[in-house]
């Protein structure tokens, strides 16, 4: 093995081996103070305490079901952002009379704090599974709209000329080039709206909610029961990096070819 | 000679924000059966434009244009365009996929076109892993496969650097010739436009009209890389030049 190599690899362990001491002393630390009584678990929780509840809620049957809960709530949520921003962005990119007229409505919309919308939804839609969903959809749509259409509009040129000179129709540019062009962007643009995803269910389960992982956070703040609060918060840490990393696996695989 | 297409008083005018703008203005030529012709003139005079109406793209002009038998168009332009996420054998089989004429003869053809031009080893490759001489010749297959009778090129070899230039234009027009084609070019290069062509139509400044056409006749024709060695290269560098350098 060359020198180089060699190093490579011991550099990329090293800086795992101090990734993982993080994390660990962090918690021991945390458990460490907590048991001492140096810090107040009933604010503060403690790791031991967290594990527990964790597993008190699996033996309830409960806890699964939360997450279950959440993660289709985004799962929805995310596939109907989807659908929705792909067919805008067509639209968009079809009509660039309508696009320049939407232009300062979307960057508008963008800088809104969605949140801000949550009372609405529920007079409107209902104190629902509905309203967290489409909290969900408000947070990720414009910025998933505004890069799709990008992507659609930074279409070379020539490319398009070339599949005119084969007499391409509308249909053909679209299927067998913009959209295979663009479906690296498509998949980042995932990546960065499972993320936003989850936070506007959460933000919708805060509001309103009889099951989630956002419900078990809420609730357990309005008992005082900090051990569920952070329970909830690393249960989120995990399914927010199971997400993430599954689109990443699928990016990966487009990259190979 | 055979006349395949005969172009009669072709005037292109489009509508710009600063009012109506002449590209080309009665401009009348035959292209011949077999020949390769090219069109030159100073950048912006409007070279593109005819090919792109020859090959129906810009349907907008006044004048004829007659086709003396059903002809197949094909059309190679500035930049390969070659599609990143094909391979090259997918590449080369676009045109005939979008045409709809893809079936085991044109696919087999097309395969033995890659082999016989030196990508047979390339064909499960990307574009990425190609040179720039590579990626013109998987752009040219791309077009050949769907047997075109009259071959456009737009400044085919712009994008590359001048030795590989070199390179690529004598492969290029060595396929051509094999092949059979007939081919106008769009070119603004003087020494590659009298290396490879029997023709040379130039244009003036905008609006484009006709200035002169040449016959190019050289001695010991072979290769453009052998060409540019004739004695009677010098000759038609000069009045060209002088042809073009007028209108700047």
């Amino acid at each position: 093995m060359s020198n180089y190599k060699s190093k490579y690899k011991k550099n990329k362990r090293n800086i795992f081996l101090i990734q993982i001491s993080i994390a660990s002393i962090f918690f021991l630390v945390w458990e460490i103070l907590a048991r001492c009584k140096i810090i107040n678990t009933f604010i503060t929780s403690s790791p031991s305490n967290i594990v527990e509840t964790i597993i008190n809620l699996y033996q309830n049957q409960n806890l699964f079901y939360h997450i279950w809960v959440t993660l289709s709530e985004t799962l929805i949520a995310f596939t109907l952002t989807l659908i929705i921003s792909i067919i805008i962005s067509i639209i968009l990119y079809k009509n660039d009379i309508i696009a320049k007229i939407m232009d300062p409505y979307l960057t508008m919309l963008n800088s809104l704090p969605k949140v801000a919308l949550g009372p609405i939804l529920i007079i409107w839609i209902g104190a629902n599974e509905k309203s967290i969903i489409t909290m969900g959809i408000l947070i990720t749509i414009i910025v998933s709209i505004q890069t799709i259409y990008n992507g659609f509009k930074s279409t070379s040129a020539t490319k398009i000329k070339l599949m005119r000179t084969f007499k391409a129709s509308d249909k053909d540019i679209f299927l067998k080039l913009i959209f295979p062009q663009n479906l690296r962007i498509i998949v980042s643009t995932l990546k960065i709206n499972t993320a936003l995803c989850l936070v506007g269910i959460i933000m919708g389960e805060f509001l309103t909610s009889k099951a989630g992982i956002g419900y078990l956070i809420l609730y357990g703040s309005q008992v005082f029961n900090l051990d569920l609060v952070m329970a909830g918060v690393l249960i989120l840490i995990i399914l927010s990096t199971l997400i993430y990393n599954f689109i990443r696996i699928i990016e990966k695989r487009l990259e190979k070819c | 000679m055979d006349t395949l297409v005969q172009i009669k008083n072709l005037s292109k005018t489009y509508e710009s924000i600063d009012g109506k703008v002449n590209a080309i203005k009665d401009v009348t030529f035959d292209i011949y059966k077999n020949e390769f012709l090219t069109i030159i003139g100073s950048s912006g005079c409007g070279k593109s434009t005819i090919l792109n109406i020859l090959d129906q793209l810009d349907k907008e002009y006044q004048g004829t244009i007659e086709f003396t038998e059903d002809i197949n168009i094909g059309y190679m332009l500035q930049e390969d365009a070659l599609f990143e996420w094909l391979t090259v054998e997918e590449n080369a089989l676009l045109g005939l996929k979008i045409l709809k004429k893809l079936n085991d003869e044109t696919r087999k053809y097309t395969i033995s076109l890659l082999d016989k031009y030196g990508l047979k080893d390339f064909k499960d490759k990307y574009p990425k892993s190609l040179s720039g001489g590579m990626r013109q010749r998987v752009a040219l297959i791309r077009t050949l496969a769907t047997k075109p009778k009259i071959l456009l090129m737009d400044e085919p070899f712009s994008a590359l650097d001048y030795q590989t230039r070199l390179q690529v234009s004598d492969d290029v027009y060595r396929i051509i010739k094999q092949e059979g084609m007939t081919v106008v070019m769009v070119s603004h290069d003087l020494a590659e436009s009298i290396s490879v062509s029997d023709r040379i139509i130039v244009l003036s400044k905008r609006p484009a009209t006709i200035k002169n056409i040449y016959k190019i006749e050289l001695s010991n024709k072979s290769t453009p890389i052998e060409n540019r060695k004739a004695k009677e290269f010098a000759y038609y560098y000069d009045i060209l030049w002088k042809d073009l350098d007028k209108n700047v």
